[in-house]
Parts: C-alpha cells; sequence; structure tokens
C-alpha cells in the first residue's frame, strides 16, 4: 500500500529544515518516522510536505555539563539504550529506553519525536517528568527552554509553534533512587496501560528529602502525582506512610477504560507500582 | 520523480523514486528485491525489516530517498545458497522456518543484534525479536537456530557477512 503523496526535503541544516517548517503550514518534520509514516497512511495525520531532520547533527549527541545531561533531540532510544552516560545518570530514563516497543523500532525512533508526537502513555516522557527535565526548542527567531510539564499539554497537543523543533533535551543529575515501569499487554515493547517513574532520596536517617512519582497512560497526558509526593517528605519511608502515599498516586490518576484495561484496572496498577517502588527505596536506600 | 544512487547487496545501484514512495515499496517493485517481505507496513511485524547504513530497520517506516547514498543490506546479502550466512545455516537446519514470510525480517534483525551483541543469551535474543511477529508461532526453533548461530559466530569472532 503506498502512501498519500507529498513532497520531501532533506533538510541540511538546523536553520533550514526549520525555515522550511515555518513557511509552510502543511509540513511536517520526519524524524525516525515510526509514528508520522503510519499516521500518514492511516489518514490521521495530513501533510503536503515532509521536511527530513533525521540527519542533522546539531540534533545529535549526549552530553554532561554542568550538572546535567543533555540529551539532543534527534537521538534515537537505541541510542540512548546505548549509552554509559544515560546508564548510570539517568536510570529511569534507561529502563524505560529498554520497555520501549522493540529493536527495529529503537533504532529508528527518537526522543524528539516522542516528545512532540505527545501520547498519552509516552515512554520517555514519564521517567523525564520525573527527573524534572526541561526542553530546549528552536524556531528561526531563536531558542527557549520549557519546563517539560509545560511542554506536554495533552494528546497529541504540545508547547511547539510553527516552525519550532526540539533541539535537546536538559535532564538535572539526580541523587538517590529512580526507577521506571510499565505494564503492557504482552512483554515484548508494548504500548503502555500503565506506566510509573519514581525518584526518592534519602538522607542519613532514612528521611525522604526528595520525591517525585510520574504516571503515563492514566490521564491526557502524563502526569506529576504531587500530593503523593508531598505526603512522602520529610520522614521515613514506612508502610503506612507507603500505602498512604500510593492510595495518593492513584487518586491522582484519571485513566479511561479502553481496549488496554479498565479505569479500576489501572488505578489499582498505580498504587501497586508506586507502593513497589517506594518498598524498593526502602530497602536499598535512596 | 528523482533518481537517487545506493548501494543494495554491496552493489551500486540508481533507480528512479517518488517522494512518497517507502523503502520498502521500492526495494520490491522498482529493485525486484523480493526477499525483503511486506507485512503490516506500519512497524509492528519486522517482515521488512532490512539493514540501512548498519542499523537494522522496518522498510516501511522509511522512505527510498532517505536510502541516497546509503547502504541497504537485505537478507540475500548475508549469504547465499552456496555460502550461507551463520544464521542462515542455522536455521536450515534447526528447520526454523514454517511458511517462510517472517524468516527474511528475523534473519536480519537478528544478524545486526549478534553483531552488536555477540554474547548475548536466549533471553536478550528472544527480547531482539520482540518486534519479528512469526505467525505461525514457531518461535521455539528460531529461537534455538539464533542460538546455535550465536555460539558459532562468537566461536569464529566475526560477524558472519559475506563480503561484497
Amino acid at each position: 500500500m503506498l502512501l498519500p503523496r507529498f513532497e520531501y526535503r532533506h533538510a541540511t541544516s538546523l536553520l533550514q529544515g526549520m525555515t522550511l517548517l515555518a513557511e509552510s503550514p502543511e509540513a511536517r518534520a520526519l524524524a525516525g518516522g515510526t509514528d508520522l509514516l503510519v499516521d500518514l497512511r492511516e489518514r490521521r495525520q495530513q501533510a503536503r510536505l515532509l521536511v527530513d531532520i533525521s540527519q542533522l547533527a546539531e540534533l545529535r549527541g549526549i552530553d554532561a555539563a554542568d550538572g546535567e545531561v543533555r540529551l539532543g533531540g534527534g537521538v534515537t532510544v537505541g541510542e540512548l539504550l546505548a549509552s554509559p552516560l544515560v546508564a548510570a545518570a539517568l536510570p529511569a530514563l534507561h529502563r524505560a529506553a529498554r520497555a520501549f516497543a522493540d529493536f527495529l523500532t529503537r533504532n529508528k525512533a527518537t526522543l524528539g519525536g516522542n516528545l512532540a508526537n505527545a501520547s498519552p502513555g509516552a515512554d520517555l516522557v514519564v521517567p523525564l517528568l520525573a527527573l524534572d527535565a526541561r526542553v530546549v526548542l528552536a524556531a528561526p527567531a531563536g531558542e527557549r527552554t520549557l519546563a517539560l510539564d509545560a511542554f506536554v499539554l495533552g494528546p497529541r497537543r504540545t508547547a511547539l509553534g510553527a516552525g519550532e523543533l526540539v533541539r535537546a533535551v536538559l535532564v538535572p543529575r539526580a541523587e538517590g533512587r529512580q526507577s521506571f515501569h510499565k505494564l503492557g499487554l504482552k512483554r515484548g515493547g508494548p504500548i503502555a496501560v500503565v506506566s510509573v517513574a519514581t525518584r526518592v532520596r534519602l538522607d542519613a536517617g532514612g528521611r525522604v528529602t526528595g520525591a517525585a512519582v510520574a504516571l503515563g497512560a492514566v490521564a491526557p497526558r502524563p502526569v506529576r502525582a504531587v500530593e503523593a509526593e508531598a505526603s512522602l517528605l520529610g520522614a521515613p519511608l514506612t508502610p503506612d506512610r507507603i500505602a498512604r502515599a500510593a492510595d495518593l498516586a492513584a487518586a491522582a490518576a484519571r485513566p479511561i477504560d479502553d481496549v488496554r484495561g479498565s479505569r479500576a484496572y489501572r488505578q489499582a496498577m498505580v498504587r501497586a507500582l508506586v507502593a513497589r517502588d517506594l518498598a524498593a527505596a526502602q530497602t536499598e536506600g535512596g | 520523480m528523482r533518481t537517487i544512487e545506493l548501494t543494495l547487496n554491496g552493489q551500486r545501484t540508481r533507480v528512479a523514486v517518488e517522494p512518497h514512495e517507502t523503502l520498502l515499496w521500492v526495494l520490491r517493485h522498482r529493485l525486484a528485491a523480493t526477499e525483503v517481505k511486506s507485512g503490516c507496513e506500519r512497524g509492528d511485524c519486522g517482515a521488512c525489516a532490512v539493514i540501512l547504513d548498519g542499523k537494522a530497520v522496518n522498510s516501511c517506516l522509511a522512505l527510498a530517498v532517505q536510502a541516497e547514498a546509503k547502504s541497504v543490506v537485505t537478507v540475500r546479502g548475508l549469504g547465499s545458497p552456496e555460502a550461507p550466512h551463520p544464521l542462515q545455516a542455522a536455521f536450515i537446519e534447526l528447520g526454523a522456518a514454517q511458511c517462510g514470510i517472517c524468516i527474511p525480517g528475523m534473519l536480519v534483525t537478528l544478524y545486526a543484534f549478534l553483531r552488536d551483541t555477540p554474547r548475548a543469551g536466549r533471553a536478550e535474543i528472544r527480547e531482539a525479536i520482540g518486534g519479528n511477529l512469526c505467525r505461525c508461532t514457531g518461535y521455539q526453533k528460531i529461537v534455538d537456530a539464533a542460538e546455535s548461530a550465536a555460539r558459532r559466530l562468537l566461536a569464529q569472532g566475526t560477524d558472519g557477512a559475506r563480503r561484497t
């Protein structure tokens, strides 16, 4: 089966790519193509022009800088998975890359694409949200940096303007234990029914000095369970406190019933996954 | 139409393509590379996997124009009936193919995976073919053959590819 007709331009610089996108309202940026080409084929999106940004050197690279890690928007999921820096500094993101689709898809799909497509269950967004990531957006007029929480607005809705591209993602190096879990309908690379990322830091006395809980596929976009986080601060991770935080996280979930799972199941799984992660943080130390 | 030049299984090849034609479509319909199979055409099944500039990808999710000046290796580029790649030989010896439609994609995926992960065990091999669906459900023999080939490749210390 053929794709609908469109024109194609291979961007040779970031500026040229952004200018082409800004000038033509019916242009779309082509990075890995693992979502866009499927959407075009199935008529969920239309485009007159595809601007290929997949070869742009400006969008590549995984680098350590000033207490944070800078990930290029064009970095593939396979590159995240192969990066010793990501494995060591951002284990929650590394686990999400490992749970992302399959080997073939990971070789094409990009970080910027996962953010810009803004699926409610986007695998990479959930750990990045728990890690307080920021997004660097580039446009012909210049760059701006947004909190990831202010970038992803809803299903397939982001703060990206015309001609704007995800240039990079900045992730602070966090102390403590971080984790990511995804539940799907099969073991190999499923779409998330529920995903949970946590980050917990404990002091020498075992009291929580920092906590983040992010949830995927249980709301129109990945969300932070802020009440659950606040309930953990300043005290040790006792079984009562873990149960209370897990309940608050489940209450923060606003899932729908769909083919992959019911609302009640998703809420129960949020509670179970959050409780399990916090219990592990208590055992292993933050 | 525009003419692109790529290297297909070691051969410099020129072909005229439309911008919206996928690499899969051009391989099958303009370059007679029908060893690349068409399955779901939405990146779910892995039947169309090829090696594009060293990376195993679904060719249904690449545009042909994106292969300009790049190397494409299909299952035909891994070995020949006279000199099969160790993966191909193991698939034959262990009867890993049933209807056969998934096998070119399986072989190409496993070739790239074992090249990068030569010490992979059974669990990692199973994970590597998570995006390659066999609707005959013949996974046990496929994984058996991949494990056998992995051992042979490791002993040889090469990726086993034919050099053309």
